[in-house]
């Protein structure tokens, strides 16, 4: 059996008798029992890359296997070991949770008993169990995700494929999903998730890849990509703008590169995190400018993003995830 | 994380399988019409208002139709061919709106039958429409339908509407899958549904209709279907003295319906999901 869990080869797919590029090309390698993320924007491609791994859609060129088996040749055999949940928990409304589990497990024919015992045993787990005869109707955004993803594991895939799992979901409900993702991880699966959040990113995957415009532009891990920035965030905090422009005469050249000034706060690029604060600390104190506060911090994937593409992740707005990340902010 | 139970697969042929699976989606379907309001007054209370409304107000003079028993007796065959082929409407709604709630890329992505998305919504149609034959047969005895052609006669039309509208259906499938909503999908039904039922045999006699339309309106499909129905229910009598090749035809007319919607639809299935 291949090293590899999953593994796409130059997939590319076109819509509309190719004036639309969804992929232009697209490899990866998802290693077994881990967490791979492809992390992009709205539009550059990540549910496509989704959909054909999951055999919903046919690549228009290139090839992808699922546990060595052709998403193309042998789609009956992929179906057999992935699971599938997503953005748009897609769970039946007029159903109750257990009878939505019960049909899924029917239709990934497993047996009758199995089938009963297994969605009980999903429902106790995701905190469903008080709705388990309710209409999904009722359910909150949080619980139908909980009940799309249950559903996901009715046969207890060794590969699940999250599609934006927490797109659009309230803080609460998506540190429970990060928990239930780290918790399924730990016992063996792997999951390859797509997302816009680059935090939920850098909480899960060990590896990712960041697609933009249906093309890879930078792949690794979290780790690696945040070090292609090469250094730490010196971030100091003054009492006033006057304060910042004098703070900032004082400890320039404690970094190499140039200083980000932002109002009253004044970021630098450094090389040595705890040297650089020490020494800009022991400057201010000696020109008695007071600090309203400091902060050393990793470059964000947000950092990583800007500086690969040249625009922000929220550049495109018009997605379903906009209040979504409104409400977060 | 608890422990995960090994997970146990049953063992079944593949048509097994498919049967099973059809059988799901069906039953799913049929949750789904009881536990929505709207579906349900759509498929039951509609022909009972369609009942009322022909027997009562358009059929108590405006309508001329001289049999033995009155115009009841000919209205209640047709009402119930009328009515099996509106529930053609619901095949479109319900994949319109599987489709758009993205439950049908879950079905893509389970190892289940191909075809048991489509042939288990048309089955579960079927099952609607025999609620409805039934609900109509009742309603219409209790407005003075009294039928003169025998009690295995009744059941054989019944049957024949019932294939004839599941033949049917499945080209309303393929207006579900091609709509790009289930608003639009209903909106895609009408201008097919309105000539086929209204422009026939099913409330007036097609001799009352202006010429231009005769023609059609005598040989499409439903006006052979409805005549077939309403001889086996009613009997012979002064308008339709004997079956003629009407049980033939409107049979022939399913099995060649289906024969080119089916593929039409599985294809466009295909296609879409």
């Amino acid at each position: 059996m291949s090293e590899f869990a999953v593994e796409a080869r130059d997939v590319v797919r076109t819509f509309n008798d190719g004036d639309v590029q969804a992929l232009r090309g697209v490899s990866l390698r998802v290693p077994r029992g881990e967490v791979f993320g492809l992390l992009g924007p709205n539009g550059s491609g990540k549910t496509t890359m989704v959909r054909i791994l999951s055999t919903i859609l046919a690549p228009t060129s290139g090839s992808a296997t699922v546990e060595g088996f052709d998403v193309v040749k042998q789609p009956d055999e992929v179906r057999r070991r992935i699971g599938l949940a997503g953005q748009y928990a897609t769970v039946d409304e007029n159903l109750t949770g257990f009878e939505n589990l019960r049909m899924i497990g029917s239709l990934n024919h497993l047996d009758k008993t199995f089938v009963l015992g297994r969605a009980k045993g999903l429902l106790e787990e995701f905190g469903l169990s008080d709705a388990a005869n309710r209409n999904v109707k009722t359910y909150s955004g949080g619980m139908r995700r909980r009940l799309d993803l249950g559903a996901a594991l009715m046969a207890n895939p060794p590969i699940l494929f999250l599609d934006e799992p927490t797109t659009g979901l309230d803080p609460q409900s998506r540190q429970d999903l990060w928990t239930i993702i780290e918790g399924l991880v730990e016992g063996g699966t792997t999951v390859l998730l797509t997302t816009q959040y680059l935090e939920e990113a850098d909480r899960l995957c060990k590896q990712l890849v960041v697609l933009d415009k249906g093309s890879i532009i930078a792949e690794g891990t979290s780790q690696e990509l945040k070090t292609q920035l090469g250094a730490t965030v010196l971030s100091l905090s003054f009492h006033s703008t006057a304060d910042a422009a004098r703070g900032v005469e004082l400890i320039r050249d404690v970094s190499a590169k140039p200083a980000n000034v932002e109002g009253t706060v004044v970021e630098l690029t450094v090389e040595g995190g705890p040297a650089a604060a020490a020494e800009a600390l022991r400057r201010l104190d000696a020109a008695k400018v007071n600090l309203a506060g400091l902060t050393l911090r990793e470059p964000s994937l947000d950092d990583v993003f800007l500086s690969l593409t040249g625009h922000k992740t929220d550049d495109e707005s018009a997605g379903p995830d906009t209040t979504a990340r409104k409400a977060r902010a | 994380m608890s422990t995960t139970p090994d997970v146990v697969h049953a063992s079944k042929s593949a048509l097994r399988w498919a049967m099973s699976d059809v059988l799901t989606i069906a039953r799913r379907n049929m949750l789904a019409i009881i536990r929505i309001p709207t579906a349900l007054v759509f498929s039951v209370l509609q022909p009972i208002m369609f009942v009322l409304l022909f027997r009562y107000i358009f059929g108590a003079g405006a309508i001329k139709v001289d049999v033995p028993g009155g115009y009841v007796n000919y209205l209640i065959p047709g009402i119930i061919v009328q009515t099996t082929i509106f529930g053609a409407v619901g095949t479109a709604i319900g994949l319109a709106e599987d489709l758009q709630r993205g439950l049908i890329e879950r079905f893509r992505a389970l190892p289940m039958a191909r075809m048991a998305v489509l042939a288990g919504r048309t089955v579960s149609d079927l099952g609607r429409n025999v609620l409805v034959l039934v609900i109509i047969t009742l309603v219409g005895f209790a407005v003075g339908f009294r039928p003169h052609g025998g009690f295995v006669n009744y059941v054989f039309a019944c049957l024949i509407t019932l294939l004839f509208a599941y033949c049917l259906s499945w080209g309303f499938a393929y207006i579900g899958l091609a709509a790009p909503n289930s608003e639009a999908a209903q909106a895609m039904t009408f201008p097919l549904i309105f000539p086929l039922t209204f422009a026939s045999g099913i409330f007036v006699q097609v001799s009352s209709m202006p010429g231009w339309l005769q023609g059609f309106a005598t040989y499409q499909p439903v006006s052979e279907v409805t005549k077939a129905v309403r001889y086996l229910m009613d009997g012979p009598n002064v308008l339709i003295p004997n079956a003629g090749n009407s049980i033939w035809v409107a049979i022939l007319w399913s099995v060649g319906l289906i024969a080119l919607l089916g593929p039409l639809a599985t294809a466009k299935y295909k296609k879409v999901a």
